[in-house]
């Protein structure tokens, strides 16, 4: 009977308040959940957040400059960099402490590739300043500023130094201005040079071409899905196989069928000729350009696209069909209205498998796409493995990431994530 | 009481397993170069003969195309697993100013010439980097169609530019480096004053301008085997490509292509070791080194491909062809009647305008 204090709360067997024993009840359940997932969470973290995150932080990160160099970068900061003029003898004298613990710790390039970056010959001026640096005696060698400048020229521009004093800071947002074709200018960011603007054409040439691939895939695997879907069981799974097939064949080598099929010596030029229906010195060029990039992009992601239209269309009941027809509806009512709609959770699915995949496509675009059909993934590849520009890369894969996101979060709004299933 | 005593067993065999083994060198050797015909020649000519003679144990990787990201990555994660390093020389630079190959002093590590020369004088100016061990000189060079160039074969390289004498598709490699060279250099720029001209505004424009001339028959290539296919099947006239890959395509493979030495451009590929390892791996690595660069080793693996061995010394050494049985020196880069005009490009000047041009380069290819 004493289940109820006098203020009114409920008690438990043992006394406690009740919601506060419910609440432990719920708390322990909860931790017991979120151990059982502990694994996968920890896995998904270690070795997927937590790599992508530390990539991503690379667009921003820019401590190397003031680390590597923290006197120089202390006394640079009351010269003006629109005087026109290098430094005074202060700033060098910094430089040359500075470059000897760098140049003896052999950092002194690494600071020299990061701003090379920017300004092109600086690599080379640090490279050349260490190797004699290193025999100076800081104490009492000076004054510096001479001895630089006999080491290059190059210390005694100004350019250099306003670089040097411009990535600067630990943060910089230079990585995402140079991937958006921006550069920083005296006052503020600006327009890089013409000759040199490429990354805002290659990302709206790789949303463009992916969004045809998407919809050449729509077109040619809509087909196909009904009929796996519709045959009886034993005919639809061979054709199943043959869907397959090529996905289990090396990318490498149904690339290179592509280039077979469509050069100008090649299958399909060879029998318009032989046809008489292309002349000999008027062969089709089909390939390295975008129309070979979408063709062989096309079939490598067909099978991303006929899976989950086919597993949709299973679960459409041919009696709604009927249905529709017993009521007076003709073959495209029935199919436009009844069918069709039914059938749209396959489309978003596989369009947004074909979609994303395709945006970060970056092999067969290099072999098949000559010069008008690479994407913005290639650049990212090329600044990866080749140039080495990491920042930039990371910067530019932020982008990328985030239109990703944005073009997600629009397709919510339009068709409704709900709408999507994979079967 | 009996678990804490084997556990203490277990965890002190871990710890001297190590420490026995730093007393000499590891016996295993992880070395990553390009794959194909070339990591066969290296097997032949200096894999198979160290492990006879050492009992080292070698594993190929053949990664050498993505080395440099690699390598930067396997040091950031504090856990480099290879031993020894085949890049080009340009790759062997950038390397060493980000820290990530350790430099070596060529004349300890590396044998002298049987005569006494050290290696360093050896090697000579093919030393472009403290960290780098040159093993051979090959060259970018053109491959043209025999049957498809009319009467009068090319004889210089500016016949790439002549679309009236020599009408159809050229492949070039999809990179400034080379390209804009030979470009300055057909539109009227004296060989030694290419780098000046290539390094003001100007001289780039003047660059892209001649290329823009053909850039509508040009197939762009990144992996070496692209060219020689090109002219197999007739896609191309000529193409620029690697002076080994043409020779297979020439000799083993037999096809109607003709070799254009007429500015070839010269390059480097070579060892580096990578910053990072244990004592008893580099000791290892650098055992290696000394043996396989010696001058009888780079002869040898010139019977297996034709890229001219780097040191002065092995050049005499040079025999016939493994298989076909052909004298190798008429087939080397390097050889007198092939190198009457080459070009040799400016490893420094490239390592400081390299993204900057690259960067024009691309943004006038996307146009």
């Amino acid at each position: 009977m004493s289940d109820t204090t006098q203020n009114g709360s409920v008690l438990a067997a043992d006394g406690t308040p009740l919601k506060r024993s419910l609440a432990r009840a719920l708390r322990r359940q909860k931790i017991r959940a979120l151990l059982l997932i502990a694994p996968l969470l920890l896995f998904v973290m270690l070795t997927f957040i937590m790599p992508i995150g530390d990539m991503l932080f690379r667009s921003v990160e820019n401590d190397i400059v003031s680390k590597t160099l923290p006197r120089t970068v202390v006394a640079l900061r009351d010269w003006d960099a629109n005087s026109g003029e290098a430094p005074g003898e202060e700033v060098f004298t910094a430089l040359a402490a500075d470059l000897q613990i760098a140049a003896e710790a052999k950092l002194h390039t690494r600071v020299g590739s990061r701003l090379n970056y920017e300004t092109p010959g600086i690599s080379s001026l640090f490279r050349k300043a260490g190797r004699k640096v290193k025999k100076w005696d800081v104490e009492n060698d000076g004054p510096f500023k001479e001895q630089f400048l006999k080491i290059h020229k190059g210390w005694g521009d100004p350019d250099v130094w306003r670089t040097i004093q411009t990535y600067s800071p630990k943060f910089t947002n230079g990585y995402f201005l140079n991937a958006a074709d921006l550069q920083k200018g005296a006052d503020g960011p600006e327009w890089r040079p013409e000759d040199e603007q490429i990354y805002w054409l290659l990302f709206k040439r790789t949303m463009f071409m992916s969004m045809v691939i998407t919809i050449s895939c729509i077109v040619l695997a809509y087909p196909v899905a009904w009929i796996l879907a519709n045959l009886p069981a034993r005919s639809a799974n061979l054709l199943m196989i043959l869907v397959l097939l090529p996905f289990w064949t090396s990318l490498l080598v149904r690339t290179s069928a592509w280039k077979v099929m469509l050069q100008q010596q090649g299958v399909i030029n060879e029998t318009l000729v032989w046809l008489g229906l292309v002349a000999d010195d008027a062969r089709l060029v089909m390939i390295n350009n975008q129309f070979g990039t979408i063709v062989a992009m096309t079939h490598i992601l067909l099978p991303f696209m006929i899976l989950p239209m086919y597993s949709v269309m299973q679960t459409i009941k041919p009696t709604y069909l009927r249905a529709a027809k017993s009521l007076g509806a003709t073959n495209w009512t029935a199919f436009w209205r009844v069918y069709f709609p039914q059938s749209i959770p396959g489309i978003g699915a596989g369009s947004i498998l074909v979609f994303i995949l395709s945006i970060g496509y970056y092999i067969t675009p290099e072999l098949v796409g000559g010069t008008k059909g690479v994407f913005i993934s290639n650049r990212i590849a090329f600044h990866i493995s080749s140039s080495l520009n990491w920042g930039l890369a990371a910067a530019l894969g932020a982008i990328l990431l985030a239109v990703v996101l944005v073009l997600y979060w629009a397709y919510d709004k339009i068709v409704g994530i709900d709408n999507v299933k994979l079967g | 009481m009996k678990l804490t005593k084997l556990s203490a067993l277990v965890a002190s065999t871990a710890l001297c397993a190590p420490m026995a083994m730093a007393e000499d060198m590891a016996n295993e050797l992880t070395i990553v170069s390009w794959g194909g015909s070339y990591s066969a020649s290296q097997k032949n000519a200096y894999h198979d003969p160290y492990s006879a003679e050492t009992g080292v144990k070698i594993i190929n990787d053949e990664s050498s195309a993505e080395a440099v990201a690699k390598i930067r990555a396997m040091n950031e994660a504090g856990n480099v697993t290879w031993d020894v390093v085949d890049v080009v020389a340009s790759d062997a630079m950038r390397l060493c100013d980000e820290g990530l190959a350790d430099e070596i002093d060529h004349d300890e590590v590396l044998a002298a010439a049987p005569d006494g020369t050290p290696a360093s004088e050896d090697f000579g100016d093919l030393i472009v980097s403290e960290c780098f061990v040159p093993q051979i000189v090959y060259s970018t060079t053109f491959g043209y169609r025999t049957d498809l160039v009319g009467d009068t074969a090319p004889t210089s390289v500016c016949a790439i530019f002549d679309l009236e004498a020599y009408p159809g598709k050229r492949s070039l490699q999809k990179r400034p480096i080379d390209n804009m060279e030979w470009a300055l250099y057909c539109d009227g720029v004296a060989k030694d004053d290419l780098y000046d001209v290539l390094g003001t505004k100007e001289g780039v424009a003047r660059g892209l301008a001649k290329l823009d001339t053909i850039k509508d028959q040009v197939v762009w290539w990144t992996a070496g085997a692209e060219t020689p296919q090109l002219l197999a099947d007739g896609e191309v006239v000529m193409g620029s490509t690697f002076n080994g890959r043409l020779f297979s395509a020439i000799a083993e493979q037999d096809q109607p292509i003709g070799m254009l030495w007429d500015m070839q451009s010269f390059d480097l590929d070579g060892w580096i070791i990578p910053a990072g390892l244990s004592p008893e791996r580099k000791a290892r690595a650098l055992h290696y080194l000394n043996y396989a660069t010696d001058t009888q080793r780079l002869a040898d693996q010139a019977k297996y491909i034709s890229y001219g061995p780097a040191r002065a010394s092995s050049a005499p050494l040079v025999g016939k062809h493994a298989e076909l049985g052909i004298e190798m020196a008429p087939h080397m880069p390097t050889d007198p009647a092939n190198a009457t005009n080459v070009h040799t490009y400016d490893y420094e000047w490239w390592a400081d305008n390299r993204d900057d041009l690259d960067a024009k380069f691309q943004a006038w290819l996307a146009k």
